[in-house]
């Protein structure tokens, strides 16, 4: 299941059982990177079992944790406690290895002093090749942002069309199988020889990071309509363009978007490598320039920031997804 | 003879398949006045949904035809509108959408925006769903959807509604309770209507002919059985009544004394 969604299925002729069903390929997938996000929340609202029961009451429990406290608190602590112990046990593999193993990388202390003093002032700027932290964050998501939004621009027609039509299908299925499998970083010479600059080319890199799986998760869905709909449609004597209009993006929505938060979260991760490689302002450069001032603790602070950066961009797309996706609502 | 409404001449359909072509349907002859009401009844897979399927024009025949006021069906239209087994409404649209496309699409051109509300809200009201305009799909029951199903189609003021097993997913007291809308509606509006069904109890209930059809490969129509029983029908008093059981007899007595499925033994 959690396979097919960038597997090149849909690529192939005639309809397979996993575009058939229902479901927008790739949920599962997508919804994987989501409970770390989640998690905390809707833990509460989980049927609690004796384990988890018995593993809180010795350690958790406040001395006010009592028959007499209210339920809620109970709850509180069942859902925070679990990641907190996670937490913990990193943060003391991490002072471990740094007090004990390799003294270059500065432990959990040293690190928290330094994160205060970046986050202290995110957003100075002191020359062009000296900016804060958030002026690093805010330029690599404008590129991914950018790259994104022209792969959904493209992508989205052209899955459609790959989609819609078997001879499409047929001319453009071995060229994506032979490009999807490529890290898009390969493509970043390339990139800079088209356009002789570097924040075009780290665009481009982001564009084909982000088109496989806009394109696959497009097609995908648009195999996947019953073909009662399609009936519908033909009763009716709908135009191609109605057709396009009325049936087959409002059906495909919750493929496409699942295609688009996929492809957005893959993106997220490609920027700091690609930057790594052009340099300029932004987050992954901003990780190698540490890196080669031998300044690790910033690198940790960065290391923390683009994975809170993840979570919100990945919340922000599950939002919109639920908008979007008529399955979810009623029952 | 020029009488005939709906004629379906020496329909044959043969499908090619693997191991070489496979003949669904032979020689289907059948002519259909217009406002009457035809219930086609057979074992599943006798190809009842195929007869269906090319007198709607999703699928071409191979052999003969299908005619419909002396025109000759080539392509699925509003005018032969289908009421699909499963509801087939698009869940993204609410039931008033579900209905004002086709209504927007058939009458987009003749009928003012009003008009067509008022067009939209009557049909929902036939089917006595005019509660639940702001629904989607997957907020109503299975027979409501079928019911916004028949709407939909209904509205498209189709010259014959074409019903494919319309209740075969719905529980027994949903059903009846459709049959019966659907007879009100039927009395009301005097459709032609061209209904698959494989219930014998729905067929003589609802239907003016019942047509047998034999079990395939190559199937065709056995039977052709009047029913004789007067309108407005009230199920309840039917269940006592002589004919009644005397076309039940006759159906049952088709299709599992003349034709056996072969599958189900």
């Amino acid at each position: 299941m959690t396979t097919h969604v960038l597997s090149p299925d849909v690529l192939n002729d005639g309809r397979t059982d996993s575009a058939r069903s229902q479901n927008p390929a790739g949920q599962g997938l997508a919804a994987q990177a989501a409970p770390a996000a989640r998690e905390g929340v809707p833990a509460v609202a989980e049927p609690q079992d004796g384990a988890r029961k018995r593993r809180s009451a010795p350690q958790g429990d406040p001395p006010a944790g009592n028959a007499a406290s209210p339920n809620w608190a109970e709850a509180i602590i069942r859902a925070t406690l679990p990641p907190l112990l996670t937490f913990g046990v990193v943060l003391g593999i991490w002072a471990f290895i740094s007090a004990a193993i390799v003294p270059d990388i500065p432990g959990p202390g040293a690190t928290f002093e330094h994160a205060k003093e970046v986050l202290a002032d995110p957003f100075y700027q002191a020359g062009p090749n000296d900016m804060g932290i958030g002026w690093q964050v805010l330029f690599s998501l404008s590129r991914v942002l950018s790259g994104f939004a022209l792969a959904a621009l493209v992508g989205i027609p052209l899955g459609l069309l790959i989609g819609m039509s078997q001879p499409v299908r047929r001319a453009l299925g071995p060229l994506i199988q032979i490009l999807r499998p490529v890290s898009p970083l390969a493509w970043l010479p390339i990139g800079l020889l088209l356009f002789k600059a570097v924040n075009p080319s780290a665009v481009f890199v982001i564009f084909i990071t982000s088109i496989w799986p806009i394109i696959l998760n497009t097609a995908a869905g648009v195999q996947a309509i019953p073909q009662d709909y399609l009936n519908v449609a033909k009763v009716l004597q709908l135009g191609r363009w109605d057709v396009t209009r009325k049936i087959l993006l409002p059906a495909t929505r919750p493929h496409i978007m699942t295609g688009m938060r996929l492809s957005l979260g893959i993106g997220w991760m490609v920027i700091v490598a690609a930057e790594m490689l052009t340099g300029g302002i932004g987050i992954g450069f901003y990780v190698w320039d540490e890196w080669n001032n031998l300044n690790v603790a910033s690198i940790i602070v960065a290391i923390g920031i683009i994975g809170l950066v993840g979570i919100l961009l990945e919340t922000v797309m599950d939002r919109i997804q639920r908008r979007f996706d008529y399955t979810r609502g009623g029952h | 003879m020029n009488r005939t409404y709906l004629q379906l001449d020496h329909l044959g359909i043969t499908f090619p398949t693997p191991k070489g072509p496979f003949c669904a349907l032979q020689d289907v002859n059948l002519r259909i006045d217009k406002g009457e009401f035809i219930a086609i009844i057979g074992h599943s897979g006798c190809g009842k949904s195929t007869v269906l399927n090319i007198v709607a024009g999703l699928l071409r025949a191979t052999v003969g035809g299908a005619i419909l006021e002396n025109r000759e069906v080539t392509e699925p239209g509003p005018e032969r509108a289908v009421v699909f087994q499963n509801h087939s409404l698009l869940p993204w649209l609410t039931v008033y959408d579900n209905v004002r496309i086709a209504v927007d699409k058939v009458f987009g051109a003749r009928k003012t925006k009003q008009e067509r509300d008022a067009w939209t809200c009557h049909n929902l009201e036939l089917v006595h769903m005019e509660h639940a305009l702001d629904k989607r799909p997957n907020e109503i029951s299975g027979g409501m959807k079928q019911r916004v199903g028949i709407a939909r189609a209904l509205a498209m003021e189709p010259k014959v509604l074409l019903m494919d097993e319309p209740f075969g997913a719905l529980d027994a007291l949903t059903r009846a309770h459709l049959q019966d809308s659907l007879m009100e509606i039927h009395g009301k509006l005097g459709n032609t209507v061209l209904m698959i069904t494989h219930d014998v109890d729905e067929a003589v209930l609802l239907s003016d002919r019942i047509v047998m059809m034999t079990t395939g490969p190559a199937a065709t129509i056995g039977e052709v059985l009047d029913v004789g029983l007067e309108r407005p029908r009230d199920r309840l008093s039917l269940a006592a009544d002589a004919d009644y059981n005397h076309y039940r007899a006759e159906v049952l007595r088709f299709l599992h004394a003349r034709q056996r499925n072969p599958r189900a033994a």
